[in-house]
């Protein structure tokens, strides 16, 4: 977890930071290049479940009509999720989706949160694995409930065969084929990944590069400061868009939901 | 990166391509939060929620029925209190009737006493006067009788007694003085 700082303090860090920056070396075995069961992106993987679990559980051990400071606060992320995206996308219906999207939504905000957490400083988001995921979760959602629904024919005719004249429909099926079916779950995962893996790129290209102007030349010393003070901004925009991102994932995905949902295209 | 990739033995990363044991690691570990926390805190959550709405509805409820049994009580106070008011006039109305009545009651069975003692005290003087008279018109003829015969010298007690002089003598008096 430690292994950025120690790379900064020995002077090793290389610039420009490059892809392998993402990939440290593993935990257990210390130090391993070829074992990904546990590394620091897992070990934050796992923290942001055990610290999520704990919060919520703790917090609504004894639920009370007048809530605690705690309890409220839980209720509001739920809350926010149930009323602001799952009642606001898919309408009603969407009170059963809220728990599913409250977990999402948890669990994407706080991994994401590891990207400017100091210490950690990397989200796992940033390893395109676990978007992948639970894009992939989204993906088999939508499309399950949709059949649910509708039934297999109607669930495709519905969503592959736009109201339009029939004369254009040999162009647009495919278009709707490709953008519902492939494209959909590629950009849910890869917008994320994006996010997360260029401000992690953003930071080090800034910090790395202010310790590689001061041991370019001490005359640079002013440049790296501006440098840094850089990756403060950068942080701060960062937190925002940790933000949006597990908002932007939530919201999309209860968007296509409500898609398998509808009843008109 | 290429050297280093060469020193430490391993291969480059290609970021685009995820890693099959994250996968199982996230996969797992999503899961089992989905797990705790879809079974165990938001259901409590959406009852919590529940029982909250439940709460404020039926204090809203419990107020209007509180309200309406005051009104109803009200109406039935109102009610009651006009009710009393029509009793305690009729009571008050019946009682001046009795009162009238036992008052003209009472001035009806005094008259009738002072009538009857009146009356009572007429007979009695009648007779009075009537045994006074019997008396007197007995002493006078014997008085009479008496001086008479001093006057003539001789009794004449006998013969008035017999001939009924002194009665009719009186009777003539009465007749005289009653005229």
């Amino acid at each position: 977890m430690f292994g950025q700082a120690n790379v900064l303090a020995q002077g090793q860090a290389e610039f420009p930071p490059s892809v392998e920056d993402f990939y440290l070396p593993s935990i257990l075995p210390w130090g391993a290049h070829d074992s990904y069961w546990f590394t620091k992106i897992t070990f934050m993987v796992w923290l942001a479940v055990g610290v999520l679990i704990l919060f919520f559980l703790l917090s609504y051990r004894n639920p009370q009509l007048v809530p605690t400071k705690k309890q409220w606060f839980a209720e509001s992320v739920y809350g926010f999720v149930r009323n602001n995206i799952a009642v606001d996308m898919i309408g009603h219906a969407g009170v059963r989706f809220a728990p599913y999207f409250t977990t999402l939504f948890c669990f994407v905000l706080m991994t994401n949160l590891f990207a400017i957490l100091p210490f950690f400083q990397v989200s796992p988001n940033s390893h395109i694995a676990f978007p992948a995921f639970l894009a992939l979760i989204s993906y088999v959602l939508f499309n399950y409930i949709g059949i649910r629904h509708h039934g297999f024919k109607k669930y495709f005719k519905h969503a592959l065969i736009p109201p339009a004249p029939w004369y254009i429909l040999p162009l647009l099926i495919p278009i709707e084929a490709f953008s519902t079916f492939i494209i959909r779950p590629f950009s849910l995962a890869v917008r994320l990944f994006a996010n997360m893996f260029a401000g992690h790129m953003l930071l080090l290209v800034f910090t790395l590069g202010g310790f590689a102007m001061l041991s370019a030349n001490s005359l640079l010393a002013p440049v790296s400061l501006v440098s840094w003070l850089m990756t403060v901004a950068l942080t701060l925009l960062e937190a925002l868009v940790i933000v949006l991102q597990a908002y932007v994932f939530t919201v999309l995905s209860a968007s296509y939901i409500q898609g398998a949902l509808a009843e008109e295209h | 990166m290429y050297l280093l990739a060469a020193e430490g033995g391993e291969v480059a990363h290609n970021p685009i391509l995820p890693i099959w044991q994250e996968i199982v690691v996230g996969g797992i570990a999503f899961i089992v939060l989905c797990f705790v926390l879809m079974k165990f805190v938001f259901p409590r959550m959406e009852q919590t929620f529940q029982a909250r709405v439940d709460a404020i509805e039926g204090g809203i409820k419990r107020a209007e029925a509180a309200q309406a049994e005051a009104n109803k009580l009200l109406e039935q106070y109102r009610a009651q209190l006009a009710e009393a008011r029509t009793d305690a006039a009729k009571i008050r109305d019946d009682a001046r009737a009795d009162a009238e009545g036992i008052r003209q009651d009472i001035l009806a069975k005094a008259r009738e006493e002072s009538d009857r003692i009146i009356a009572a005290g007429k007979d009695q003087l009648a007779a009075e006067r009537a045994t006074i008279v019997r008396e007197l018109r007995t002493e006078v003829g014997t008085i009479a009788v008496d001086l008479a015969s001093r006057i003539v010298g001789e009794s004449l007690a006998d013969e008035a007694r017999r001939k009924g002089t002194v009665d009719r003598f009186l009777s003539g008096l009465e007749s005289t003085g009653a005229r």
